[in-house]
């Protein structure tokens, strides 16, 4: 063989073996998912992974045809401890995009991270409002795929009216999240004619309701609570066990598949609004939450089904690229556009947060989905569609009035 | 604000406050005879209620959760006492118990970084695992333990270490969720007197701290091993002179204290529930009773608790804008004035 | 005994290396290895405290939060302090450090040993308390958000330029309190450690000089305070949460009371083992738990005990271990 016909051999190789391996490694999606697996809310971060996991073992590991390397971080619950995790996850596992975050601080931590390292983070659990509001043009690489946290509320403040109740009193965790759910309850309620005669906030963590129940007014038609974690379980018992029996309506949190396998008789009846619940009667999600509680032993929470969500979103818009990562602008650009059949139910985007169905459900004891015991469920009663983040306002007039706060909407009716 | 809300606030505040004695009055005692505090504490608390949980859904009986969680935490709280309080004594079985642990850690780490020694199987892990604790065990005992009785501060961060420890252990047998413990139907009725309602469970949790306080009493006052406690709390070393044997004395009021704080947990169980992160919520309400009602006294623990469980109610209910700081900033005053505690002597 | 000033060489070798290895491991140990030399500061503050004076503190996290406070604050709500004005910033943390430890120093010293532990965290408990209330200053539960680093001619937004610079605060921190506690001052504070009794009837006016000690704390928790908020751009509640004061006091037990080093060891490896292991496995907790364990029963000097550890063990030093635990605050 003459060395130039050696040359040309040994450079096509070269060049075919270049050609092979280079694919492979452009070929994948890396993704980055930040949740607390360890401290105290290890649960809701399984929960987390658990619904995203699941997606991917039902696609084969795969979104948009493109194999995923998952890449799982604890934040412990820490909102530095987060952007600490978020910046490895960027820096040295070059993610394409980090998902995730749990406390609506800890979104706020990781929302700068998206602009200094130019990556898409999606926030699949922290609802606080104004990431994707007042402060939405601060973050481009920012969006959520669940819910602001006034988003369910605005519609059952709606609902209280339209059943006919007039004065509610609000009893909500004092810290941002209850700030703003009996905001967006309130503006609704008081709109439609109703008042708010007063408004309790014990600290976040509370669990004995005993200094403030017998502080309540006796003249109010029903009590509006945002309640979460142990402060979920405990409420409800405490306030019947006063003797008080006045319908309860609450909050997202307050009656989610989190809390309520735990909870006992005492709150059949009662009512809250949020974009899911496990009962939601279509066959899209009987099959999410059996698959769910075969594979984990529970019924999937709003953050498992959250996820899970994330997952199918991030598959339609890779889908829509071609399979190939465009970049993180352009992605953004493409998941804004979609129309997603969720297990939830139809869901699109507006300003980077879900327009979606807020159900408002309430807890029955029943045998649901084939089951064999009765259970506790929150039954849907009522479906608000296509609820975005700014409910009737519209956005001028919504992003016009200050977010929501221990203040805001001032309790007028107070007496 | 008619009588009936002060009756009900003030029954409020007397129920939490006789939660808040289950679990200061071991505190103090603890800190009274051995001077230590136990900052593991809030973690016999909340390893009392996972205990009566799995006990109630093993057997369905809650009435007998009550007993078994609260001695099962008290052979935890002896074990720790005896094994890693103390230097002497015992040291075969302390080298033995840190062995084992570190030849699980091991195991662990060898099938993180090189899974193919492990496989899956649960009989390599153990084989590795017993290797390790083989050698880990010879040597340990080649080491000693510098003596640890006199350095209180040692062994005050020694308990802390021990709370981090309970802390992941709970989360890793019992899960993350929040839980609650569902006492007999008839406890969770409230019973009506002049229009007003006085939840039952809230009258049983009075009705045990009571039983439990005179209990204690009782034997406090009234039998010798009761003198014995009381003499060394007063001053250990004339104790010690006298013939008292001080370090059994530790041991029984260590056991005690853990005992007293279980049973605070699974109490509590029904009215808190049962969550990770409960052990450092229910820490320094521990402390406030004790620094209120000062240390090594079992009637301060009472009159403590019952001053944090009323002020901490009407501070609330009245004063809502400080909600945060009804607990501290009493807490602080006092140790200013008194740095012993309201009854505590020095 | 090793002397004085073998002990200066090893040290400034040490740092020497670290602050050349550090830049070359990749931007994720870069990010590590400076909030790790930021809490250190924390760390060995609480060492002055409890390894010199013998006073165990379980509220540090309050001077710490209160820099960090102050510099996010005035960082979003004045625009102050994102240019030359960040040395400005500063100074003002360690004074606002200073000004809350001479505050609370006024309701602390009094106590001894145990109660001065529960006032400390009662004392801390309080700022949380006040962080969390306080919405319109701190923002409340979400915290507050900075945009950006300081530039003053050095774009802090480098990871690694960053490094340098906490690298060097570090460096200077650990400088001066090594001078303190050399200087006849520092002596005093170990004198009063040993035997406050005998101090005083030497003349010496112990509450003041726990006072001061403890305001000096103070002021260095405000100066890390400072860097930890630049270093994760944002504070919240979370960062005065009584976990944190345990963790400081944590490390300086870990690393070796007393040694000033020991602290900044202990951070070292609280951190790799909360924040680098956490990454590889899931029971980290259990590795953490467990080194602090044993190291309190087997090595009651820390780490930086083990030289002398080891040196009894060779030469029958049954008698040298239990006079120098005789020393040891009881």
């Amino acid at each position: 063989m003459t060395s130039k016909l050696q040359k040309i051999l040994l450079g096509s190789c070269l060049a075919l073996g270049l050609a092979a391996a280079a694919p492979a490694s452009a070929e994948e999606l890396r993704i980055g998912f930040i949740a607390p697996t360890t401290g105290i809310f290890a649960q809701t971060g399984k929960d987390m992974v658990d619904g995203f996991q699941m997606y991917l073992d039902e696609h084969g590991n795969k979104l948009g045809g493109v194999d995923v390397k998952f890449i799982v971080e604890d934040e412990q619950g820490k909102p530095d401890m987060a952007v600490t995790k978020a910046k490895k996850l960027i820096l040295q596992d070059k993610v394409h995009m980090f998902i995730g975050g749990f406390l609506a601080s800890t979104g706020y931590a990781l929302a700068p991270v998206s602009n200094s390292e130019k990556t898409l983070y999606i926030a699949s659990v922290p609802a606080a409002d104004d990431l994707t509001q007042r402060q939405a043009d601060k973050y481009p690489l920012f969006f959520r795929t669940t819910w602001t946290s006034s988003q369910p509320h605005h519609p059952l403040g709606q609902w209280a009216c339209d059943q006919g109740h007039k004065k509610v009193i609000t009893i909500a965790a004092d810290y941002a999240f209850g700030y703003e759910v009996v905001g967006g309850f309130q503006k609704a309620f008081e709109d439609c004619g109703g008042k708010v005669i007063q408004k309790i906030w014990p600290p976040l963590g509370t669990k004995d309701f005993g200094p403030y129940i017998p502080t309540m007014k006796a003249d109010a038609d029903a009590i509006f609570s945002l309640m979460v974690g142990p402060m979920s379980l405990q409420f409800p018992k405490q306030l019947r066990g006063s003797g008080n029996k006045k319908p309860i309506i609450g909050g997202g949190t307050s009656y989610d598949e989190f809390v309520l396998p735990f909870m006992g008789d005492e709150v059949i009846g009662d009512v809250s609004a949020l974009q899911y619940s496990a009962a939601i009667a279509t066959p899209k999600n009987e099959a999410f939450v059996k698959a769910y509680r075969a594979k984990y032993g529970k019924v999937p929470s709003y953050y498992s089904e959250g996820n899970y969500t994330t997952a199918q979103i991030i598959d339609e818009a890779m889908k829509k690229a071609g399979g190939k990562w465009p970049g993180p602008e352009q992605f953004i650009k493409i998941m804004a556009n979609l129309k997603i059949d969720a297990v939830r139910g139809p869901l699109s985007f507006e300003d980077r947060n879900p327009v979606q169905n807020i159900y408002i459900k309430k807890v029955e004891k029943k045998k649901m989905f084939g089951y064999d015991k009765d259970e506790l469920w929150n039954t849907v009663i009522k479906t608000y569609p296509n609820v975005s983040q700014y409910w009737t306002y519209g956005k001028e007039k919504f992003l016009a009035q200050p977010v929501y706060s221990r203040d805001f909407p001032p309790c007028k009716f107070c007496e | 604000m008619n009588t009936q809300f002060w009756v009900v606030q003030a029954f409020n505040g007397i129920s939490y406050g006789a939660l808040l004695f289950l679990v200061g009055s071991g505190l103090s005692l603890i800190f009274g005879v051995m001077r230590i505090v136990n900052l593991s504490h809030g973690a016999y608390f909340l390893w009392g209620g996972y205990i009566a949980l799995s006990v109630i859904s093993a057997t369905g009986s809650w009435a007998l959760s009550l007993p078994v969680a609260a001695l099962a935490v008290a052979l935890i709280g002896i074990a720790m006492e005896r094994l890693f309080l103390r230097s002497e004594g015992f040291a075969f079985l302390r080298n033995a118990v840190i062995a084992a642990a570190l030849a699980v850690l091991v195991s662990l780490a060898i099938s993180a970084r090189w899974p193919q020694f492990i496989g899956g199987g649960w009989i390599q892990f153990i084989a590795v695992a017993a290797v390790a604790a083989v050698a880990a065990f010879f040597m340990l005992s080649r080491i000693s333990i510098l003596p640890i009785e006199t350095d209180v501060l040692r062994q005050v961060l020694l308990t802390v270490g021990f709370a981090f420890l309970f802390q992941q252990g709970a989360l890793d047998i019992w899960g993350g969720n929040n839980m609650d413990i569902n006492p007999p139907g008839a406890l969770t009725q409230s019973i009506v007197i002049g229009g007003v309602y006085f939840p039952a469970y809230r009258m049983f949790m009075i009705a045990l701290a009571l039983v439990i306080g005179v209990a204690i009493w009782l034997v406090m006052e009234k039998t010798r091993m009761g003198a014995a406690v009381r003499a060394t709390v007063d001053d250990a070393q004339m104790a010690r002179g006298v013939g008292i044997d001080t370090n059994r004395i530790s041991m029984f009021i260590f056991a005690l204290g853990a005992f007293l704080a279980a049973l605070g947990g699974v109490a509590g169980g029904a009215f808190l529930g049962i969550y990770p992160g409960l052990d450092f919520e229910m820490l320094p309400l521990a402390f406030a009773v004790v620094i209120i009602g000062g240390m090594g006294s079992l009637g301060g623990a009472a009159i403590g608790a019952l001053a944090v469980g009323l002020a901490d109610n009407f501070g609330k209910a009245l004063f809502p804008e400080v909600s945060y700081f009804t607990l501290y900033a009493p807490m602080v005053l006092i140790l200013a004035v008194k740095p012993t505690g309201l009854f505590g002597r020095e | 005994m090793v002397s004085q000033q073998v002990k200066i060489a090893l040290v400034t070798a040490a740092l020497a290396v670290f602050v050349y290895i550090v830049p070359h491991s990749g931007s994720f140990v870069v990010l590590l290895a400076t909030r790790a030399m930021a809490f250190a500061i924390l760390a060995m503050s609480l060492d002055i405290l409890l390894g010199y004076t013998g006073l165990a503190s379980l509220g540090q996290a309050a001077y710490f939060g209160v820099g960090a406070y102050l510099t996010a604050v005035l960082a979003t709500k004045f625009h102050f302090g994102m240019g030359w004005d960040f040395w400005l910033v500063v100074v003002l943390g360690i004074l606002i450090g200073a000004a809350l430890a001479a505050l609370f120093g006024l309701f602390a010293i009094r106590a001894g040993d145990v109660y001065f532990l529960m006032i400390t965290l009662a004392l801390g408990q309080c700022v949380w308390g006040l962080a969390y209330r306080w919405n319109s200053l701190t923002g409340g539960d979400n915290g507050i958000n900075m945009s950006g680093r300081p530039n003053f001619g050095l774009d802090l937004g480098n990871e690694v330029t960053f490094f340098y610079l906490v690298f060097a605060f570090f460096a200077a921190s650990m400088g001066l309190m090594y001078v303190l506690v050399r200087s006849p001052f520092g002596r005093s504070l170990t004198g009063i450690r040993e035997r406050e009794l005998r101090m005083q009837i030497l003349g010496y006016n112990t509450w003041l000089h726990k006072y001061i000690a403890f305001i000096i704390a103070g002021g260095f928790g405000g100066l890390a305070g400072v860097l930890w908020a630049h270093t994760n751009g944002h504070v919240s509640p979370e960062t005065l949460v009584l976990t944190t004061s345990v963790d400081a006091l944590l490390m300086v037990v870990l690393g070796g009371a007393g040694t000033l080093v020991g602290g900044a060891i202990g951070a070292a490896i609280v951190f790799g083992l909360r924040e680098y292991l956490s990454t590889i496995v899931p029971w980290w907790q259990y590795v953490l738990g467990g080194v602090y364990v044993l190291t309190i029963l087997y090595l009651p000097m820390g780490l930086m005990g083990i030289p002398s550890r080891l040196r009894q063990r060779f030469s029958q030093g049954k008698d040298e271990g239990s006079k120098e635990l005789a020393s040891k605050p009881s």
